[in-house]
């Protein structure tokens, strides 16, 4: 068994006593303790994640914004200001899902998107074969030298201020979506949890020190595990289980992440022109006891599905999902999940679950 | 958290104590609460049911995965622990002080065959390494 990596905080993440566990190649903390109060703590305050395995990598050249608008099913013709965040999945000409991923604007000549850490390898591999084939001058850098730390939740503004003081003064008034440099760092208001806070990119000697300026700031360390939960409510799609190679972004609610119109020509967009529609991401609360968990069976009027992520939701005290279904189902219909050899009744919902700290169902 | 010395054990996390009435009343370790984390829900079986040994008859739930109890020893479910089903936190909180199901043994003398205190916490340090 090879080594697992371990990220520049690996050191604070034994001296917080985190459990650590094999993330994609990576040792990661899974919780500091107790998953359900580090979920509870973003909600209503604010925590950190290290999130430094996952990989940013600069495409910088003249050809770069002709390049990510033939490599990217979102279309970067969206981005046009320093700092300006765009979320896409990157598909195969099939019209399958390679990987979602943030790319950021930072001048025309210089992008940076941020892959799964589980499919930076793959990713870039793409990517440099898109490149050799169609702008063989753009160079395609990965940031293995830069961490990522992000911090979330209600007070996480509040907090980050009292831990950089100065940062205020450029960070203070970014939207959602927006980035932008500070020195050797980036930061971003962008996240995967459904609560206000930023993504920061800095050099890994950096790393440490933020996140030691961060705790005494009262941000509290927050594992991989509350991460999914807090993603599971907010309804964001996780790379692996809500999509892959063999399905469609329209077939994991991400249609809206699709710039279908206009002429630009991406990989995959033929395909998914040409593929029939049949299924589709819905939300699922338990309305019997019990947990949803995913690859579940679900039974419908139109077809069976599955679920696809699924968990105990800690702001809701109940049991939600996202579940790939026929398409006929509609919100408020009623399904049944079989768990452990038993048919349980859940109700079609919308999702998001949770947003910025409410529930939405 | 020591190992309680007046319980039996089972390799597969189970503890189970002789009550006075003659009944078993079995939980989960606080190796087993530790391992899987924050409890979410509980599922216990019916009062009235037959187990067999080494049958799955409980689920407990974390906010990580589903986990099968299962009977320590053959016999008769005869009551089960409401209070746990409804806060199962309180698991994380004292796994062997919160009970799950009682069973009346098929067999008194099956309990012997069940790991003491010493014996299973050799067990625990053996899966560590």
């Amino acid at each position: 068994m090879t080594a697992l990596k371990q990220t520049p905080l690996n050191a604070q993440h034994r001296a917080a006593h985190a459990k650590l566990v094999d993330f994609s190649g990576w040792e990661m903390p899974l919780h500091y303790g107790s998953q359900l109060e580090e979920h509870h703590q973003v909600r209503r305050d604010a925590g950190m994640f290290d999130v430094s395995h996952m990989l940013p990598v600069d495409f910088r050249g003249e050809a770069v914004r002709p390049f990510l608008k033939r490599l990217l099913a979102n279309d970067v013709d969206k981005l046009q200001t320093t700092g300006r965040a765009l979320y896409s999945c990157m598909l195969h000409a099939g019209g399958g899902v390679i990987d979602d991923l943030i790319v950021y604007y930072l001048n025309e000549n210089w992008f940076r998107i941020v892959f799964n850490a589980g499919c930076a390898e793959k990713d870039l591999a793409w990517a440099e074969t898109q490149r050799d084939a169609h702008a063989p001058e753009l160079e395609i850098i990965p940031r293995r030298d830069l961490a990522m730390i992000a911090v979330q939740g209600p007070n996480a503004a509040a907090k980050l201020w009292q831990a950089m003081p100065g940062l205020e003064g450029v960070a203070g008034t970014l939207k959602a979506f927006y980035g932008a440099p500070v020195g050797e760092m980036f930061v971003a208001r962008t996240g995967y949890t459904g609560e206000d806070g930023f993504e920061l990119m800095l050099p890994a000697k950096a790393a440490p020190f933020l996140w030691q300026a961060a705790l005494e700031a009262g941000i509290r360390p927050i594992g991989l595990g509350a991460r999914d939960t807090l993603r599971l409510e907010a309804g964001m799609a996780l790379y692996g289980q809500d999509m892959d190679e063999g399905i469609t972004p329209f077939e994991a609610g991400l249609a809206w992440t699709v710039a279908m119109d206009g002429e630009r020509d991406f990989i995959g967009k033929h395909s998914l022109k040409s593929l029939p529609r049949n299924r589709q991401m819905v939300g699922l609360k338990l309305i019997d006891r019990g947990v949803l968990r995913i690859h579940q069976p679900v039974e419908t009027e139109h077809g069976a599905g599955e679920i696809t992520s699924g968990g105990f939701s800690p702001t809701l005290n109940a049991s939600i999902a996202l579940a790939r279904v026929p398409s006929g189902v509609q919100l408020g219909d009623r399904v049944e999940v079989i768990i452990r050899d038993r048919a349980l009744a859940a109700e079609v919902v919308k999702y998001p679950f949770v947003r910025h700290g409410k529930a939405l169902i | 958290m020591s190992i309680p010395t007046d319980l039996k054990y089972t390799p597969s996390h189970e503890w189970a104590r002789l009550d006075a009435d003659g009944s078993v009343t079995v939980g989960i370790t606080d190796h087993a609460q530790e391992l899987l984390g924050d409890m979410v829900f509980i599922e216990n079986p019916s009062v009235g049911r037959m187990v067999a040994a080494g049958e799955e008859c409980a689920v407990v739930e974390s906010v990580k995965a589903a986990s099968d109890v299962y009977a320590p020893i053959a016999g008769e479910v005869i009551a089960v622990n409401e209070a746990i089903e409804a806060e199962p936190q309180r698991l994380n909180e004292d796994a062997f002080e919160n009970w799950l199901f009682r069973v009346k043994p098929a067999h008194a003398a099956d309990l012997d065959s069940l790991m003491d205190a010493v014996a299973y916490q050799a067990a625990v340090d053996a899966e560590a390494h």
